[in-house]
Formats: C-alpha cells, structure tokens, sequence
C-alpha cells in the first residue's frame, strides 16, 4: 500500500499561520516554523524568508527522527522538547500532536523563559487544530488529481 | 506519504535512494544536483563522516514543473549504506512515496547487494510498507567497470517482480536522470489513483 496522503485545505494552513504569527509576537522570537515529522513545512513565521526553511525543515525532522530512535531505544515514549543553544541563535523544539513540530528560533531579544511560557500556550491551539482535522476524512473528497494524463507528467520533464 | 498543500498549492513527494554502501547513491543525488536548474532545485545537504561516507543521509530538494496548478516537489534522499547504520536508515524510510534501489553491479558486490535489498523489504515492513506495492524502480549502477556482472543475471537475482530497472554510469550521468523519471512517474501515477 501506499502511505496516505496528507492534505492540509487553506482554513487549516490560515488558521496554523496565525497561530505561528501570534507566537512570533509574543515570544519575540525571529523565526516559527511548523514543520510536519516527515520535514514538509507547513507555516513560517517571522523572519523565514531569510532562511533556506525547506534544508531547515527536512534537517529539524531528521533530528527529531534520531532522538525519537533513542527514546525508543531506552523505552522512553518520546522526547516532547529539545533545546539548541547557540551563541547568537538558539532553537527550541516541541512536539506537537505526536506529528508535528514546533520550531522557535530566537536571540537576546527574548529569552528561554519567555518562549517557553508563549510556546506552550501556541501547543495547545495547535492541537486543537490538528484534532480537528483528524477528526475529518484524510483523503480529499474530489481528487483533483484523478484527471492527471500521463501527457501532464510527461511533461513535467520535458526541459 | 506525499503532502498535499491547497493553501500553497504544492505537492511534496519523498524518495529515498536505498543500497548497499558505496553502490553510488550519493553520487547519483549529486549528479542531479549538478545539472539541474539553479531555480529547481535547493541546497544539496550531506550528512556525513570525515571520510564523506554518508552518516545520516543525503537530502535534495527538487521543484519539478506544475501539474494542474500544483507545483510538484520531490525530496530526494539517501540512506547510510553500510550495514551498521540500520537505526538510521529505518528511519529515513518513514514517510517514503518511491524508493530507487541502487546495486552495485561488481561481481564482488553481489551479496551485498542481496543483504540490501532483503534489509530494504524488512525495514519497509517494519513501517508498515509492501515493496511489491511501493513506486520502485532498480539501477544497476558502475557499469562502466571491468569485473560487472551482466544485466541479466543481475536481473533474475535482485529484480524478480521485474520493476523497471536501469544501467547506470553514476559518475557521468548516464541512466541517472532515467531512473529519477521512471520514479517520480510512478508515485504520480499513484497520487493519481488517490494514493
């Protein structure tokens, strides 16, 4: 069988957005970014655009991956948060909903304290949303992609 | 699992080059890197030891064109190839849409390739996965050396469900690109099917 397909409609992506934004203001961190356990990313907040966020996304998931290797390894369920400590930047990584994860980057602007007690408060809305959504049906209802033809993806290699 | 994004109007595909070590699967990622477009393509990430033998893994992303106003990207990654990296390569498998499996074609090589391939069918179970119902294609990579074995019995012994299989040269290119084809189709093919 093939994995199943994720799909995420505009509402979800909008109101994931939000809550990333709003985190961006409160902690007064530089950068958001939810980014699902497989490293697609799914909202950025902040200072993103800076930054190379689809290397940023797929190496937070491979990170995450490892330490959740060693969670199991020692048969601990899983490590909910990581913290990165730099002398400039440093990351603090949550779980959320055992699917996504919840990245902050931030300077002396702010400090752990702080994101900490705002990410926290940001979990608990993106949990709601991520319940809600696996509440409804996974696969589209119209599959827009049924009426692919093989020309289409003939042609997404014709260059 | 392919991700499917309305608000961005993207789709994101996960392949993962699999095999056994040093059969060319970082080269094969890195050749695509070198001839594709600056604007197809992202940062090429390499995960790896002192002696650039891949550690974690190799990560490239990829913007092909769009298909009926999604734009497509696939992301391209490679496993550790040496047998004492299994943890890791369990773990890069998660999520996968397509796997590309790379043999080495040295007579020498042979059993390793066996040993791959029996730990890509175990470690896909592991997850949940049927590499007979995967996208999954076969390369039969340095062809261009003295002791290969022939593409026959390399074939019979590694390609039994005849998946579509390729000769390759990874080093110059040649069947690198084909074989990236003859996978990225496949796994459209099964979004197509509502995957």
């Amino acid at each position: 069988m093939l994995s199943p397909t994720a799909v995420m409609y505009e509402d979800e992506v909008r109101r994931i957005q939000e809550v990333a934004d709003q985190l961006a203001v409160d902690s007064r961190a530089r950068t958001i970014l939810v980014v699902d356990k497989n490293g697609q990313l799914i909202a950025a907040a902040g200072n993103a655009h800076e930054l190379d966020t689809t290397s940023l996304s797929s190496l937070v998931a491979g990170n995450v991956a490892a330490t959740g290797g060693i969670a199991k390894l020692i048969e601990e369920e899983e490590f909910t948060g990581q913290f990165h400590e730099g002398k400039g930047i440093s990351v603090h990584l949550s779980i959320v909903a055992r699917r996504i994860i919840l990245v902050v980057l931030f300077d002396k602007n702010t400090t752990h304290g702080l994101v900490r007690l705002r990410v926290r408060k940001a979990i608990e809305q993106l949990e709601k949303i991520f319940a809600e959504m696996a509440q409804r049906p996974q696969q589209p209802q119209v599959n827009v992609f049924a009426e692919i033809t093989d020309a289409d993806i003939d042609n997404l290699f014709n260059d | 699992m392919s991700f499917i994004n309305y608000s961005s109007r993207e789709i994101n595909c996960k392949l993962v080059y699999y095999g056994p070590g040093l059969c060319g699967k970082t080269t094969n990622l890195q050749y695509i890197y070198n001839k594709t477009r600056p604007d197809a393509k992202g940062k090429m990430i390499s995960l790896a030891t002192e002696t650039e033998r891949t550690l974690f893994f190799d990560f490239l992303p990829l913007s092909l064109g769009e298909i009926r106003g999604f734009r497509t990207r696939f992301h391209l990654y490679t496993v550790p190839g040496q047998v004492f990296y299994d943890a890791s390569r369990k773990l890069i498998l998660k999520g996968v849409d397509g796997v590309c499996f790379v043999a080495d074609s040295q007579m020498e090589r042979m059993e390793a390739n066996i040993e791959s391939l029996e730990n890509l069918r175990v470690n896909l179970q592991e997850q949940g996965y049927d590499l007979d119902k995967l996208p999954y294609v076969i390369q039969y990579n340095k062809r261009d050396l003295p002791n290969v074995v022939p593409v026959e019995e390399l074939s019979e012994v590694l390609n039994p469900t005849k998946v579509p299989e390729f000769e390759a040269i990874a080093t110059t290119g040649v069947g690198v690109f084909d074989t990236l084809k003859a996978l990225a189709k496949q796994v459209l093919t099964e979004l197509r099917k509502g995957g």
